[in-house]
């Protein structure tokens, strides 16, 4: 398999790709947000409950390729238990590491790091924005004073 | 328009000496000799736009190196070899559609603003409540949006001819759907997703009966097989150069005579114009009354060595190589066992565009290990969103042909959609 894909499509994007976690829709969610990328149909719905400020249980269900599912999935993991200002920390040093920025500030990324390889493909950072932007839109909406919302990328 | 003696040659042999060689075809476009990511780039891309050939390189390089000026106004002697380009692509486009007369060729940006020429130029002039727009499911979105937006304006009401589950329109109530309040059916000679080529001459005819106007959307289909528009007999047929070997920005739209002259200017301002005082202005004649502005003269000089390059092959030969193609393909990609392909499965009811997705693997994750491969093809929902939706799918894979691809090229569609399998189900 040539180098870059191999970059790209990294043992735990594979992973998360193939189980991604929080697939189960949560009831009573405190946000959600639906999210489109009209260039290649993929789709996602995302809710939160918050506990206390934090991150309490994250549902993804995403329609879409490997690196959309897979950032999706990651997501899940990453925001659990987290304030929602350490969620938007997570949320900016995943964009920087998509476009190959240095990392903001201090943030323990985990698995997110595998996302690093999406950068050589300029096309797919869409893929992997997409639940990000959904999640961030979601929350400034919330904060707005609404629970439910569509977030297109384009 | 002179162009260099050697591409001019290569053509001949391509087209009457060798016969019909795509291998020889290749070599007279430069592009497809470049690599991508370190492999000799396979381009399966042609339903977007196909690749230039070397006259149309060196005639677009030729206008402006050496005859660049505007359009019908100027004395001088750039001026009267630029309006000779203009005016001589004109000829050649009336005489590759079937002999039409030069009054019927408008010049537009591309295959959408042609079709928009007609939905505001006739259909809001034309158009109320009770009146019908007749569609089909299968159409690009340029043959779409502009109808959904005049319907909206004018209150007409919006009918769509239904596919079946093989990719055929389903012609059973068409006497149903095209009603006598139908004022006009526009639909695609050829799908740009299933590839299927419909029956558009039947279909013409019903619709002329009940005393509509139609419209062919044939961007897919005139760069592909012998087109005769007068056969067809549709009042308006639009079609883009870009996907003909031509230059981007550049379209047409063909229009009956008698029905042109009855409507509206489209865009208004320099060029289009007879006669102009203060408060009123009266229209030039055909076809220069659809073509305010300074037109994309540079596009049309070199948008006629392209067309002279498909008649020196001739489109009889074009869509027999291409059928030959597609029933290679169909036959390979259906053995991989693991795609599910759209569209007809008789290739002579198709054009050289395949969709399918891959079972396990989502269209993006695959164009994008395709292109690793160095073979260029389309994901997405190729501006055909409803279609998408009737399929049941939220994008396709699209492979798509041309003069220049060879059966090598399909092996290595092939080779390189057996390693995307490999490593989506060992990675």
């Amino acid at each position: 398999m040539p180098e870059p894909l191999d970059e790209l499509y990294r043992d735990i994007i594979m992973d998360h790709y193939r189980y991604p976690r929080g697939r189960k829709k949560l009831e009573n969610a405190d946000m959600r947000n639906e999210g489109q990328n009209p260039v290649c149909g993929d789709e996602i719905e995302l809710s939160l409950k918050l506990d206390d400020g934090r991150v309490d249980e994250v549902s993804v269900e995403c329609m879409g390729c490997a690196i959309s599912v897979a950032s999706g999935s990651m997501l899940v993991d990453a925001i659990k238990g987290k304030s929602l200002q350490e969620v938007r920390r997570i949320a900016a040093a995943v964009k920087a590491i998509l476009k190959g920025e240095p990392l903001p500030e201090e943030v323990e990324m985990g698995d997110l790091e595998a996302l690093a390889g999406v950068k050589n493909f300029p096309v797919r950072i869409k893929c992997a924005l997409l639940s990000w932007t959904t999640l961030i839109d979601g929350i400034e909406a919330l904060e707005e004073g609404v629970v439910a919302n569509v977030t297109s990328t384009e | 328009m002179k162009v260099k003696e050697e591409s001019g040659l290569s053509i001949a042999r391509a087209g009457a000496a060798a016969g019909f060689d795509p291998e020889i075809i290749k070599a007279d476009f430069p592009i497809l000799s470049r690599e991508v990511h370190g492999k000799r780039l396979v381009y399966l891309d042609n339903a977007a736009t196909t690749q230039k050939p070397e006259s149309v390189i060196q005639a677009l390089d030729d206008y402006y190196r050496n005859h660049n000026a505007n359009v019908h106004r100027g004395i001088h002697t750039l001026a009267e070899e630029a309006t000779a380009a203009m005016e001589g692509a004109r000829q050649k486009v009336a005489d590759f559609i079937g002999g039409v007369k030069t009054q019927e060729v408008i010049f537009t940006r591309n295959c959408t603003e042609a079709i928009n020429l007609v939905a505001y130029s006739w259909g809001r002039n034309n158009l109320g409540r009770g009146d019908r727009i007749v569609l089909t499911e299968m159409e690009h979105h340029a043959n779409l949006v502009p109808w959904i937006a005049l319907a909206k304006r004018t209150g007409a009401e919006l009918r769509y001819i239904p596919i079946d589950n093989d990719g055929y329109l389903n012609l059973s109530d068409l006497n149903g759907i095209i009603s006598p309040a139908t004022r006009i059916l526009a639909l695609t000679h050829m799908s740009n997703v299933l590839g299927t080529i419909n029956p558009v001459e039947e279909i013409i005819e019903l619709a002329h009966r009940r005393g509509a106007l139609t419209l062919v959307d044939a961007a897919q289909s005139i760069p592909h097989m012998p087109v005769n528009v007068k056969d067809l007999d549709a009042d308006f047929v639009a079609f883009s150069a870009h996907k003909m070997l031509g230059p981007t920005g550049i379209g047409i739209l063909y229009g009956k005579e008698n029905i042109l002259n009855e409507m509206e200017p489209f865009i208004y301002g320099g060029d289009m114009i007879r006669e102009v005082r203060f408060d009123s202005a009266t229209w030039n004649e055909l076809p220069w009354k659809f073509e305010g502005g300074t037109p994309n003269i540079g596009g049309a000089a070199a948008f006629a060595p392209a067309l002279d390059y498909l008649a020196g092959l001739g489109m009889d030969a074009v869509r027999r190589h291409e059928i030959e193609l597609i029933s290679y393909a169909l036959d390979r990609l259906q053995n991989l066992g693991s795609l599910r392909i759209f569209g007809p499965s008789n290739p002579d009811d198709r054009g050289g565009t395949i969709s399918f997705i891959d079972n396990e693997i989502h269209p993006h994750d695959l164009a994008t290990i395709l292109d690793t491969y160095g073979v260029a093809i389309r994901a997405g929902h190729h501006c055909a969103q409803p279609l998408m939706k009737r399929l049941g799918v939220s994008a396709t894979v699209r492979a798509s042909f041309y003069i220049y691809n060879t059966k090598d090229d399909i092996d290595r569609l092939v080779e390189a959609l057996k390693a995307a399998r490999r490593f989506f189900g060992n990675a």
